[in-house]
Formats: structure tokens, sequence, C-alpha cells
């Protein structure tokens, strides 16, 4: 199966391109640690401490969120319209073409 | 003024890889006691996911996080360490005999031969709100990140902010303790547990605690003391209301802390240390667990575990340099005790 494509906004108007096996059951969280980026993952992707949040600028639709990542989001102090938790996001073919940003550290 | 704590080892962070130090140290005959930030030992696996499974023990196909930190703690008794919990190690100095002296957060100082920093990703500290002048009324000046005595808000006015289970839990208890509470929630419902969210909405009804959702805290203001906040709602309008103490209550997050300012050698926020003991760049300092790097580091508790021993190895070199040791196994000297 070909890679897909996942974009990071490292500032205004300069992205990052990824590429994103779909094959591999990888969560978004976790490719955007192996790429280097300062996420923690202190639960290792449970959704329950909220170290790898992202914001989504763009792209294709993405599933709600399931309760439990509401739940955790809803803890933030500072939180987006289009924060998610990287760790609940499924790299997926449908996904080609995401942009996002990585949150700042509450 | 506390008394000074005197030990062979001091252990900074209960975590796991923390909590098995001490017991490698104790097969050697060295004395521990455990500093961490948290009120209570385990580290994330406590604080975080103390429910959630693990499956990379050995011997374990698989155990709960929290029954870990319990098997770690029945494990480690016979050693009798001692600890000090809810308070950081926030200084250090390395004394002229090759000792140390730590000082923590609420004025505990620790004598020690030797530092093992078990710290993890670092101590957990409070995730703070974009307020203007939230830090100036920090440090007893009417902010509070964390209700460590509910008496204290007795018969106080005080707001609360946030929308997870500490928000809740904690107006739901201080509705009976505080002459006014008020708790403000940037949404509309509440996500944390039902049967709290149930309680804080049939005290709001009965008009024993105030509820302002779809709003954020906004503005703190006091000449020394808190004195008032400015609630804005999510459509503008705002308000001010006067107050005694604001407590938001945003969960916990961890930092690197002051370990970062010891002047050890660090990599992206990581202590590097020498794999053949894990020693840090200072003689009689150590790192293990999650806090240090090296070359193929991986950040599992296995190897915390097995760090710590190595560790343990070298502290006894450094705290004995004259003294022979001789590895014993536990199944030749049967139960292990200090």
């Amino acid at each position: 199966m070909s890679d897909i494509r996942i974009y990071v906004e490292e500032a205004p108007g300069q992205r990052r391109e990824l590429p994103a096996p779909t094959d591999m059951g990888l969560s978004l969280m976790e490719l955007l640690k192996a790429s280097d980026y300062p996420i923690q993952a202190t639960c290792g992707g449970m959704a329950l401490c909220a170290t790898c949040h992202v914001e989504i600028l763009a792209g294709p639709p993405l599933p709600e969120p399931s309760d439990d990542e509401w739940a955790m989001l809803d803890t933030l102090p500072q939180l987006h319209e289009t924060s998610r938790l990287s760790c609940q996001i499924r790299l997926a073919p449908n996904l080609d073409g995401l942009v996002v940003r990585v949150a700042e550290p509450a | 003024m506390s008394a000074v704590i005197s030990t062979d080892i001091c252990i900074i962070g209960a975590g796991p890889v923390g909590l098995f130090a001490v017991f490698e140290a104790g097969l050697l005959k060295l004395r521990c006691h455990v500093v961490d930030a948290l009120p209570q030992p385990g580290g994330q696996l406590s604080e975080i996911y103390p429910k959630k499974p693990i499956y990379d023990i050995p011997g374990f196909p698989e155990i709960l996080a929290g029954d870990l930190v319990d098997n770690l703690l029945k494990q480690i008794a016979p050693f009798h360490p001692t600890f000090t919990l809810g308070e950081r190690v926030e200084r250090f100095a390395k004394l002229d005999d090759g000792s140390f002296q730590l000082y923590t957060t609420d004025g505990t100082e620790i004598q020690c031969k030797a530092v093992a920093i078990a710290g993890g990703l670092g101590s957990f500290e409070p995730r703070k709100p974009a307020v203007e002048n939230l830090e100036r009324f920090e440090g007893g000046k009417g902010v509070h990140y964390m209700v460590r005595d509910p008496e204290h808000f007795r018969d106080k006015k005080i707001v609360i902010a946030g929308g997870g289970d500490s928000a809740l839990d904690w107006t739901n208890f201080l509705a009976n303790v505080a002459a006014d509470v008020t708790l403000v929630h940037r949404g509309t419902t509440f996500r944390g547990a039902a049967d709290s969210a149930e309680k804080v909405k049939n005290l709001h009804e009965a008009g024993k605690i105030k509820l302002v959702l779809s709003s954020n805290v906004t503005h703190l203001h006091g000449n020394g003391h808190l004195e008032q906040v400015t609630i804005t709602g999510n459509d503008g309008r705002t308000e001010t209301v006067p107050l005694d103490a604001f407590v938001p209550l945003f969960g916990l997050t961890p930092k690197l802390g002051p370990i970062g300012d010891w002047g050890l050698a660090l990599d992206n926020d990581a202590v590097v240390v020498d794999t053949v003991d894990y020693s840090t760049s200072l003689p009689g300092v150590y790192a293990i667990g999650d806090i240090n790097t090296y070359p193929g580091k991986l950040k599992l508790i296995l190897c915390g575990f097995h760090e710590a021993a190595l560790m343990c190895q070298g502290a006894f070199k450094y705290i004995y340099p004259d003294k022979k040791y001789t590895l014993k196994y536990t199944t030749v000297n049967g139960a292990p005790s200090l």
C-alpha cells in the first residue's frame, strides 16, 4: 500500500511533508514522535494525558472524537475548535493531505 | 523547620524505576530516601494510568500499572525506605567530601552520599490557563493549582476553573466548606464523571454554588493579594467577581523542572549518562529511566529496571571506593532485607 502525506505546519506558511505508511496501524502521534516533534505521549496513546495535543488545520474530515478523547481535551486550559489528541487518529488512506500543527505544551 | 534527613542514596522520583532502585540499593545494604513531587508513589503509573494494563514486564503476562506499583512497594518494604512526597527537589549542592545536600520546595533538607535521578519525564506540574496576571498571584497570594488542605478554603469565596474530574470533585467537596463557590467552565456540558457532573448541577439548582458555563476566567486583579477575577463569556460579555482564591484545575503535565539547572550534561531535556553505571557528568549523581539518554535508549520500564541495577553498583563504588563488592544472587541469600 502506498504512503499518504501528512503535513505539519511548523511556522505560518511553512509546512513539512511527512510520508506516512497506512499498513502498520500507526497513529498520528506515533508518526509525529518518530519525526522528532516534541510529543511526550506520556500515557502511551490511551487518551489519558493530552501530551500529544494537535490542531487540525486542513485536509480531509476526521472521525468524531470518542468520549474518552473529548473528556481529555475538555481538561485542557488552551483548547482550539480543531484540537485533537494525535494518539487517537489512526493513519488511514483517507487522511492523505491532512495538515496539523503540534500544540504548545500547556 | 523540618529535620535533616540523612541517607546513603537519595532517589529523586518515586516511579517504578525509582522504586526498583530502592530494591537494588537494598541488596547492597544501602539506605534510600525517595522524594517525589506527587503526593503518592508510582509516578506516571499512579497519576495517569493506574488501570492501564502493561504487557512487557517479565514474569507478568499482563499487569495493571497500579498493581505494579503496589508490588514494587511490597518488594522494597523489607528495606524500609523513607519518603518525602508532595515536594520537589529544588536545590542541590555537592559538598567537599563528595556527598550531597538537597533541598525541597517545602524546605526539607536531605544529606546523602549519592543521588539517583529517576524523574521520568520530569515533575508533574499543573497546566496553567492563559490568564493575565496569573503568576503575580501564585505563592500564597490567591492562586492555588491544587487543593492540598480543604480547610484552607473554609468560609472563603473561591472561583474554580476547569471541566474535568478534579474541577467537578473539588467543586462538590468545597461547596460544604467554602462560603461561596463559583465553577467556571468554557463549555456547556461536562465530560467528567457523570455522577460528579450531576452533583454539580444539583448544587447549582439548589443555589449552593454558582455555575458559569461557556466562559473563561480571563483577568486577575488585586493589590498584593488576589481580590477579583474577570470572567469573560464566549459571547464577549464580562463579569467581575470578588474572591479570596482562584483554583484553576486543568490537570498535570510533566516538566523537566529544576533538574535542568543543576549543571548536568543534557541532550534535548534528557540527562546524558554513561551506560557503564548510568552516571551523569557530575560524579556521584546518576540518572535512570525515562529522564536519561544514551545511544540506543529505549523508554521502557523494563530498561529502567536494568539501569537501576547497574546504577546501584556504580553508586556503591562511589560511596565505598575501598570496599570490594561481590555480586550475590537473591536465590542464594534468601529473602532480602537491609
